[in-house]
């Protein structure tokens, strides 16, 4: 296995890379916007804790942390797997891997910000709230998201977006962090206009 | 090197694509789960990993997630057992699962209905899966073959008892870490345990040595054709042992030609303080239950601080949890009828 | 009246013939066995050309089931099930409802087979007074109404004096005593033969040697009271090996195997298939081959089906709690000849083990062609490949373990004195 020169992440079945939204330094600068923008709006330090959404929102969440640090004093963080809590399992199946949810603090009566990398439907910050509040009743949650790419099935909205971009459903975004190996990076994916039609479909 | 069940898998790269897409994802198990033989250290473990996260929310104070909504478990116990019927009744309830039990006295499995007849009336109100302890060996296997939603075998005559064997492999891993190489000893009425079965198929799927020992009426020399080591007393057995497990003897063997008294095998194949020491200083000891305290098992051994049979309990609703989740939330592209 | 069977290749193993003959039948005998077309003169013709012509297979342990189990087999859907397989003599077991204890019984069954019987059937006595292995039957009285021999098959006689005395008793009136020779303690809650399939399966065992030690025990009470005994349904390396010494020594032994005991291993069991659940149960691959050699070196005397019928209420439900039992009769032939083109019997000693085999035993005329014999035959096409289908069965049962599978050989015709019982030309146009 050449770990080193392996993609970070596979591209999905019948879909090719459209376009970069973000590159090292715009993301960067987006993930910067939105910390102080938390900040701003939670002028308690010791008040916020970052929860971030099991795969795409953990390492940022990480980052904003440190962009949050208030004399070397990181906000706690915390990870929420929603696994168990997806409405669509009729669907997919189960899912042969369920991640951990890591909430190392209380909760009750704090603003936690869920972070996750992309928003698109809704449904997993849906899943997202239904767990966290089975952990306790914070004072107020807030969401914080690097990409908002639009067609929300739920009403739901972020608080923290680092780009609004308008994509096709057909669309995928992917973020890829440094993290993982290589470069920060975020990139809409289009269908390949080959792609059989049923292929990978929602 | 195996992993250590505690540590998190690192991830695939199939598991890192963003679920919107809607992608299936393999299934780990088959449709129905009639017992661990012929399962793979992969599937095992994998089952055991979710087993992890499952305990997690049992820890959490809310004991209870929505992933199993709307969904029907039911629960056809053709033989008592109060202890496996509520494991899997809890198991289903904290994962949202809606529960109804069948069998005991006053149902119509007693009423010479037949275990076909019951179980296709049972289908015909579209449970998602039915868990089914029975007397007969192979009693899952036959209404697997004859009812569409997933059959879950919760103990079948002398066959398997897959839950149970995969909660013990859940709480030696948490005991010990891997289980390649290690010792468990596992004594008693071999020939007539679900038990032994489940346990031996697991345990040598995850590279565990296994020594079983009983009296010559109670053991066959065809388990060796299975992988395990075969011992007719039970200080071999045991001698070094990681693990201990201790089965129930039947207090009915007593004065047949089986046993000849009950404190006679307390005497020879009993597990006091003293045959404790035989084994490694840490090791720990175990038993399926209930327990017949005083021949099997001396209360101090039972009691005593290497005695992990409490978690077995606990961790028997974790597991129940990730079968149900696994075998229970399927994919459209496993239809039930 | 007279038929002429011609052309076909004759195999007659009491005069070790085996040549192409013309079958000619009066009176349902056997008046000549001609050079083929040199009978001018026939009321009715057969065309044998490129078939076989054997004597009418006589299977001396089937379970009819009538009376008293009727909607598992009758005499007449037993019977009919027999013509199809090519077999003209039943033997049928006395462990029916009423066991065949008595005159009464055996006369029922005698009638029933008179009137809607199509092929020969003759009763087995109960040895002891309702299988119950307590006291002997009215073993002469079960004689003169018609039974052929005695057995309490499906059960052993595990009291070795009543065994003793049903020996010496029964030498009164010339009739074979049949023994199914199982230890019942030491099978027991078993299901399977023993070994490491029941072990994994977590059936009970029915052990090898639990067969063994009641084979050993009949060879002894037959050796020391020079009574003849028979064994039914031999399963075992050991049994087969006890047989052949005593033989040797000259014990007046005589020993029967199945098709599915020689043909099918405990394998068969698989995930639960109670189809492959028999007493005896199959058994290993060395038993297996022990009793080819059986087959093959003398030892074993006849090939016997042990036609078992069971309906869906006795099979299809948990292994451990379901009957006893296959069908045998319409797959007897092929697996026989199975053996035949795997080189494990002579085309010869194959229709002997079908028919004469069990005629001697039984001590009656069957199982020859030979001039001034009964004419039962059954003209084989030995290489005609058909699927055993259950809708096809002339059986009132379904328990095969051979269903689906590919046969090689079958009886187009079987005549019983003279009278055509079955022919798949005339069937096949019907079902057509
Ligand atoms: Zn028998
Ligand atoms: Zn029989």
């Amino acid at each position: 296995m050449t770990t080193k020169t392996a993609p970070r992440r596979r591209l999905p079945r019948g879909y090719r890379i459209a376009r970069n939204l973000l590159g090292p330094a715009e993301l960067d600068a987006a993930l910067g916007a939105m910390a102080s923008e938390i900040r701003s709006r939670n002028p308690e330090p010791d008040q916020v804790a970052l929860i971030g959404i099991r795969r795409g929102g953990v390492h940022l969440a990480n980052r904003l942390a440190k962009l949050l640090a208030v004399a070397g004093r990181e906000p706690p963080v915390g990870i929420v797997d929603i696994t168990l809590y997806r409405d669509d399992l009729d669907r997919v199946g189960p899912n042969p891997i369920v991640g951990s949810t890591e909430i190392p603090f209380e909760i009750e009566g704090i603003t936690v910000v869920l972070v996750d990398d992309v928003l698109y439907t809704g449904r997993t910050v849906r899943a997202a709230l239904d767990a966290l509040l089975d952990y306790g009743r914070p004072r107020g949650v807030q969401l914080a998201v690097l990409v908002d790419r639009g067609h929300r099935e739920l009403p739901i909205q972020p608080d923290y977006a680092g780009l609004r971009e308008a994509t096709r459903p057909t669309d995928q975004v992917e973020v890829l962090l440094a993290e993982e190996g290589g470069d920060d990076t975020a990139v809409l994916l289009e269908r390949e206009v080959a792609a059989t039609p049923g292929g990978a479909h929602a | 090197m195996p992993e250590r069940a505690t540590s998190p898998r690192p991830p695939t790269s199939q598991e890192s694509l963003d679920f919107a897409i809607g992608e299936h994802h393999a299934p780990l198990l088959g449709k129905h789960l009639l017992g661990l033989e012929g399962l793979s250290r992969e599937q095992i473990q994998g089952v055991l990993d979710v087993a992890r996260r499952m305990k997690d929310v049992s820890e959490r104070p809310v004991k209870k997630v929505p992933t199993l909504r709307g969904k029907t478990v039911v629960c056809l116990f053709h033989e008592a057992s109060t202890r496996t019927r509520s494991s899997f009744e809890i198991a289903a309830k904290r994962l949202s699962a809606d529960t109804i039990n069948v069998g005991g006295s006053g149902s119509s499995t007693t009423k010479g209905e037949t275990l076909l007849d019951t179980a296709l009336n049972l289908e015909a109100m579209r449970p998602d899966a039915i868990v089914v302890r029975h007397s007969e060996s192979g009693a899952c296997n036959f209404l697997a073959r004859q009812v569409e939603c997933p059959v879950i075998n919760a103990g079948d005559g002398a066959h398997e008892h897959p839950s149970q064997g995969l909660l013990d492999l859940f709480t030696m891993q948490e005991r010990l870490g891997s289980l390649e190489g290690l010792k468990v000893a596992i004594v008693g009425d071999l020939l007539h345990s679900r038990v032994v079965r489940s346990n031996l198929y697991g345990l040598r799927a995850l590279g565990a040595e296994v020594h079983l020992c009983g009296p010559g009426t109670l053991i066959s020399p065809w388990f060796e054709s299975y992988g395990a080591r075969l011992h007719r007393r039970i200080e071999p057995a045991i001698e070094g042992a990681d693990v201990i497990m201790m089965l129930r003897i039947q207090r009915e063997r007593q004065g047949t030609s089986t046993i000849p008294s009950l404190r006679e095998y307390e005497r020879f194949f009993g597990l006091s303080p003293a045959r404790v020491g035989l084994a490694k200083p840490d090791v720990i000891i175990m038993h399926p239950g209930p327990m017949n305290r005083g021949v099997e098992i001396s209360p101090e051994v039972a009691d005593g601080p290497y005695s992990v049979i409490l978690d077995q309990v606990t961790n028997g609703v974790a597991v129940r949890m990730a079968l149900l989740y696994l075998l229970v939330a399927r994919g459209s592209d496993a239809p039930r009828g | 009246m007279r038929l002429v069977v011609e052309g076909g290749l004759v195999i007659d193993p009491s005069s070790r013939l085996e040549e192409a003959r013309d079958v000619v039948i009066e009176d349902g005998k056997v008046v000549a066995l001609a050079t083929p077309g040199e009978v001018r003169v026939a009321d009715q013709r057969l065309d044998a050309r490129g078939r076989w012509v054997l004597p009418g297979l006589v299977d001396m342990h089937v379970h009819l089931r009538e009376p008293g189990e009727e909607h598992k087999e009758t005499v007449a859907s037993g019977t009919h099930a027999a013509a199809a397989g090519g077999v003209t003599t039943v033997a049928c077991m006395a462990n029916t409802i009423p066991v065949n204890d008595n005159a009464a019984v055996t006369d029922y069954i005698l009638r029933k087979a008179k009137s809607e019987g199509l092929v020969n059937v003759l009763p087995i006595g109960a040895v002891t007074r309702g299988l119950k292995g307590e006291e002997l039957a009215d073993l002469g009285e079960l004689a003169e109404a018609g039974c052929i021999a005695y057995s309490d098959d499906g059960q052993p006689v595990m009291n070795s004096r009543l065994a003793r005395n049903a020996l010496e008793y029964a030498r009164s009136f010339e009739r074979l005593v049949i023994s199914h020779c199982e230890d019942r303690n030491l099978t027991r809650g078993g299901a399977m033969n023993e070994g490491d399939l029941s072990v994994k399966l977590g059936l009970g065992g029915m052990p090898s040697v639990a067969e063994d030690v009641m084979v050993a025990r009949d060879i002894a009470l037959g050796a020391y009271t020079g009574a003849r005994i028979h064994i039914a349904h031999l399963s075992t390396a050991g049994a087969v090996e006890m047989v052949r010494r005593a033989k040797r020594s000259g014990v007046q032994v005589t020993a029967e195997a199945t098709p599915h005991h020689f043909t099918l291993t405990e394998e068969a069991v698989g995930d639960y298939d109670t189809h492959a659940k028999m007493n005896p149960p199959l058994r290993s691959r060395r038993d297996r081959e022990a009793l080819l050699a059986g087959l093959a070196d003398g030892t074993i005397d006849a090939i016997a089906t042990d036609h078992a019928p069971h309906d869906a209420t006795c099979k299809h439900i948990e292994f451990g709690l379901a009957a006893f039992g296959v069908v045998g009769l319409e797959t007897v032939l092929p697996l026989t000849l199975d053996l035949v083109r795997k080189g494990v019997l002579s085309r010869t000693r194959a229709v002997e083990l079908l028919g004469l085999g069990a005629s001697r035993a039984l001590g009656i005329a069957k199982g020859t062609l030979a001039v001034g014999a009964d004419a039962d035959l059954a003209i084989v096409d030995p290489d005609l490949e058909w699927v055993f289908q259950v809708d096809r069965m002339r059986s009132k049962s379904r328990n095969s373990p051979f269903t689906g599978y590919k046969l090689r050989g079958r009886a187009v015709t079987t005549v019983v004195s003279g009278r055509v019982v079955h022919d798949t030309a005339r069937t096949q146009a019907r079902e057509g």
